[in-house]
């Protein structure tokens, strides 16, 4: 059973993230993005992580995509890019594909050099932070965090502020006053002029 | 259907390696700023798998704690980003990763 | 408080007059600003006076108080502190440093009257009795050396004094120039000194001299004879001292007679236990490098026609004997001989200076004569000095000079064969001057002729003033000092052993480095006659020479330039040496700053290459990131094992 699962949410994955890198459209891609995040989802759930699963699906496909094809449409930038060319020379698709290659094979040697195990230490029976199966996992993740890891969620929180201040301050429109000179419109306009 | 194999953790991580790879490249290789960033969205959603894999082979609930921090941050990180790109784009609508290059030296 | 603590106070007068001078000289112009000097440096030689009564006072073997005003430097191993040293040695060059400076100082005020820069001058004379103050009693070798630097900067001041004169200005020069690389040699040896023992405080020093090594010993003992030969003119280093004579008198009286010249002298005197403890060669070096200057310079002052030139190389060539008397162990002699000479060479020096006054700025001989009917106090004083150096009993050169002739007989006949006819020779250009000035013809009475070329100012109509006695403020120092000349000798006779005051005054000093010897009294006797005879056989050729007339001079143009040596030396500076040092100079500029430059320059060029990676564009950056971090895995992943 957990084999079929596996199966099918890892190709729905691994299908996704082609789609992402491999659409010219923007919008095509964020959906590809879509089914990436499902299947990372059913795939949580199949980990027995549930509360990750449902929190996943909320945030990740249902916010944070959300905000992306907010932009998307808002400033119609809809548009495909030519992924045939590429302005920075070849080296660029070169580097990038043994670069993904190097990052792939990598971690795969180091499971193979453990046997597939986690050299990390296993939580004993009396552990604060043991996973138990018989708890809710939820209350388990809650206890956790606000317990052991009380001030990075303070941290966090905090962060959540400072990302909406910044977001305030850098997507309002700027009044002609306080207007500076910008090298790209300016060169933009001179390009565009004769 | 009947299990033909055992599906071991180790599946797990290896499908998060291939997802990490494909969103490398993909950052590397596209141009337009969106698809750049969900490349990245695409990575950090690697890294929860392996994780969550990693909490349960360990049997630590650390590992979770770490999945709901990352996903906090990615999602400040989308905010401050799509801002900027906001920004970016407003003036020059087709404007790319390329073109955000005053800062030469 | 301890009087002998007040040494500090020493150096501390003629300071307090210089600074006072320096901000208040010209207001107070002249004559307050010369006595005001004046009073500082007798201050100054009273305060030396108590000292030297409190250190009497002592036990022979307890004579030797250090006195710190503070600590100087503290830097690593180095702790030098500002201190003094009243001990029988020092207490003895101060005396007669404040004595013949306040003599000096009074003398000058007659002498400089009516210079627009009076007061400047007792500014720099002033500075210059703290300098040689300082050097005198410091009590370690960085303060003797911060005086020898600032006597040898003084001399620079006090000789240029008069440099509208472009002469005057390249004599300063040349003694400063001369004197630093003697200086070298005196800097090198505080480092040897301070690398061997630790320290350059003399009473650690010369208590530890006995545990250096003989290499180092020599080495230290030479190097500092080197700065030696700078300070206290001897071959090769003499060069500046005849040209030193553009310089007032009284500063040629001071400076380059009675003081400065001897602080070489006093320094080996101070370091015997590291030439004691050095190769016998050490100290011989210096016996012959003392006679044979002796030697050089006595001939040359036989053809000078400038009185004070005569002089000069007079004081080089007296130099020279203290010298011998310090390479041969006679450190006694050495101190006696330059205590006389000092009161003789500064009379005569100052009588040359009442002299060249009274014949209204004329100074060569040629155009005096007679002087001794116009002028006959400077005349009577003068012909003292004349006995004294000349060696002639009872005067005061005579005991210091047979002392020395003494101990280089029991060193070595061939030194002693020199230094006799030396004395003859001494004897010989001391009479002509005093004949060729104060005897015979007058002839200044005579218009100038094409071969005496005088320095004196010529009007068209040559009016012959009549030379002058000089007043009581420069006739009573020459009667001091020739009082002095006279009775000096009384210091150290060698009758019998109580009346060596001056041997056993300096005996804690010495230690036991002070050779004896076994010369039979006979002996000493018969050396004692020869010396005189030579004096007295010098005194008659010049007579017949220059009174009588009897004998053609004999001046050849040889000695008259001094050898050549000092032409040779401009022209192999000035040609070869000249080229030597445009090399160095671009070697330096080329190479050393080039490589500096080169330093500079590869950096910018390097920057300018990595800023091609600084493209601007993310992607590239982005794939740098990844690059590095793949870089990163493999690097953990193989250290781990983990491939």
């Amino acid at each position: 059973m957990e084999l079929f699962v596996f199966l099918v949410a890892g190709a729905a994955c691994i299908i996704g993230a082609l789609g992402v890198v491999l659409n010219s459209n923007p919008v095509h891609a964020a959906l590809s993005l879509v089914g990436t995040l499902f299947g990372i989802a059913v795939l949580f759930i199949a980990q027995e992580a549930n509360f990750l699963a449902a929190v996943q699906v909320i945030v990740y496909a249902g916010a944070i995509v959300v905000l992306f094809l907010f932009v998307l449409m808002l400033l119609g930038v809809d548009r495909s890019e030519d992924l045939s060319i590429e302005p920075l020379g070849a080296g660029q698709r070169i580097a990038a594909v043994i670069v993904g290659l190097a990052v792939l094979a990598l971690p795969l040697m180091a499971f193979r050099s453990t046997e597939g195990e986690a050299t990390g230490a296993i939580a004993g029976p009396g552990d604060a932070n043991l996973l138990r199966a018989e708890v809710a996992d939820v209350a388990q993740l809650g206890e956790s965090i606000f317990t052991t890891y009380l001030f990075a969620f303070e941290v966090t929180s905090v962060l959540l502020v400072i990302a909406v201040v910044g977001a305030v301050v850098l997507a309002r429109k700027v009044k002609r006053a306080d207007y500076v000179e910008d090298p790209l419109v300016a060169a933009a306009e001179a390009a565009d002029a004769p | 259907m009947i299990a033909v194999a055992e599906v071991t953790p180790v599946w797990y991580l290896v499908l998060g390696s291939i997802l990490f790879s494909i969103g490398a490249v993909g950052l590397l290789v596209r141009r337009n700023p969106l698809v750049m960033f969900m490349c990245i969205e695409l990575m950090l959603n690697a890294v929860t798998l392996t994780f969550v894999t990693f909490s349960r082979m360990l049997r630590d609930v650390d590992g979770q704690a770490v999945v709901v921090f990352v996903l906090v941050v990615a999602a400040a990180e989308v905010v401050v980003g799509l801002g900027i790109i906001v920004a970016l784009l407003r003036k020059q609508p087709s404007a790319t990763a390329d073109d955000v290059n005053v800062l030469k030296g | 408080m301890d009087t002998l603590d007040l040494v500090w106070l020493i150096p501390a007068l003629p300071l307090a007059g210089f600074i006072v001078l320096l901000v208040l000289g010209r207001r107070l112009g002249e004559p307050v600003a010369g006595w005001l000097a004046t009073a500082a440096c007798g201050a100054a030689f009273l305060t030396t006076l108590v000292v030297f009564a409190a250190l009497v006072g002592e036990d022979p073997e307890q004579r030797r108080h250090v006195y710190d005003l503070f600590t100087w430097l503290h830097v690593g191993g180095l702790d030098v502190k500002a201190g003094f040293l009243a001990d029988p040695l020092s207490i003895t060059m101060a005396l007669f440093v404040t004595g013949i400076g306040t003599l000096i100082h009074l003398y000058s005020i007659g002498y400089m009257h009516g210079d627009p820069k009076f007061a400047k001058f007792f500014v720099y004379m002033n500075l210059f009795v703290f300098s040689m103050l300082m050097l005198v009693l410091g009590s370690n070798m960085l303060i003797t050396f911060l005086g020898w630097e600032g006597v040898g900067a003084c001399s620079y001041f006090l000789i240029s004094f008069w440099f509208s004169k472009d002469a005057n200005a390249s004599a300063g020069k040349k003694a400063f120039i001369t004197n630093r690389i003697g200086d070298w040699g005196f800097m090198t040896a505080m480092f040897l000194t301070f690398a061997t023992v630790g320290s350059l405080d003399y009473s650690v020093v010369l208590e530890r001299a006995p545990q250096i090594a003989p290499v180092t010993a020599t080495a230290i003992a030479l190097l500092l004879f080197v700065g030696a030969c700078g300070k206290s003119a001897q071959l090769p280093l003499f060069v500046w001292l005849p040209d030193a004579m553009a310089g007032p008198t009284p500063v040629s009286a001071l400076i380059h007679a009675a003081t400065m010249v001897t602080s070489g002298v006093y320094l080996m005197t101070r370091v015997n236990p590291i030439l004691a403890q050095s190769y016998s060669w050490g100290p011989d070096v210096i016996a012959w490098v003392g006679v044979i200057t002796a030697l050089f310079a006595a001939t040359i002052a036989v053809a000078q026609t400038d009185i004070k030139k005569v002089l000069a190389y007079s004081t080089v060539s007296q130099l020279g004997y203290m010298f011998l008397a310090v390479g041969t162990g006679a450190y006694v002699a050495a101190i006696f001989h330059m205590v006389t000479h000092a009161f003789f060479k500064a009379l005569m020096f100052l009588g040359s200076g009442s002299v060249i006054h009274g014949m209204h700025d004329e100074q060569d001989m040629r155009r005096m004569g007679g002087l001794r009917k116009l002028m006959p106090i400077t005349a009577a004083t003068f012909i003292v000095g004349w006995l004294a150096i000349a060696g002639v009993p009872p005067f005061a050169g005579f005991w210091s000079k047979d002392e020395i002739l003494l101990f280089a007989y029991d060193k070595s006949p061939a030194l002693w064969a020199i230094g006799l006819v030396t004395a003859l020779l001494t004897a010989f250009y001391m009479s002509r001057q005093v004949f060729m000035v104060f005897f015979g013809d007058e002839r200044w009475r005579k218009a100038p002729t094409a071969d005496t070329d005088g320095t004196a100012e010529h009007d068209p109509e040559h009016h012959i003033v009549e030379p002058h006695e000089s007043p009581w403020p420069m006739t009573v120092p020459l009667v001091v000092l020739a009082g002095l000349a006279i009775v000096g000798g009384g210091l150290n006779l060698p009758f019998t052993g109580k009346l060596k005051f001056l041997e056993h005054w300096l005996e804690p000093v010495l230690e036991g480095n002070e050779r004896v010897i076994g010369v039979a009294t006979n002996t000493k006797v018969g050396l004692a006659l020869i010396a005189t005879l030579a004096g007295v056989a010098g005194i008659v050729l010049a007579a017949r020479v220059y009174l009588q007339k009897r004998n053609r001079p004999v001046e050849p143009e040889l000695l008259a330039q001094g050898w050549y040596y000092d032409s040779t030396i401009s022209a192999f500076m000035g040609g070869p040496g000249q080229k030597g040092f445009d090399a160095v100079a671009a070697f330096d500029a080329r190479v050393i700053d080039g490589a500096v430059n080169g330093v500079a320059t590869s950096v910018r060029g390097g920057g300018k290459g990595l800023r091609v990676l600084q493209s601007g564009f993310v992607r590239s950056y982005a794939l740098g990131v990844a690059v590095g971090a793949v870089g990163l895995l493999l690097f953990f992943l193989t250290r781990a094992g983990g491939l």
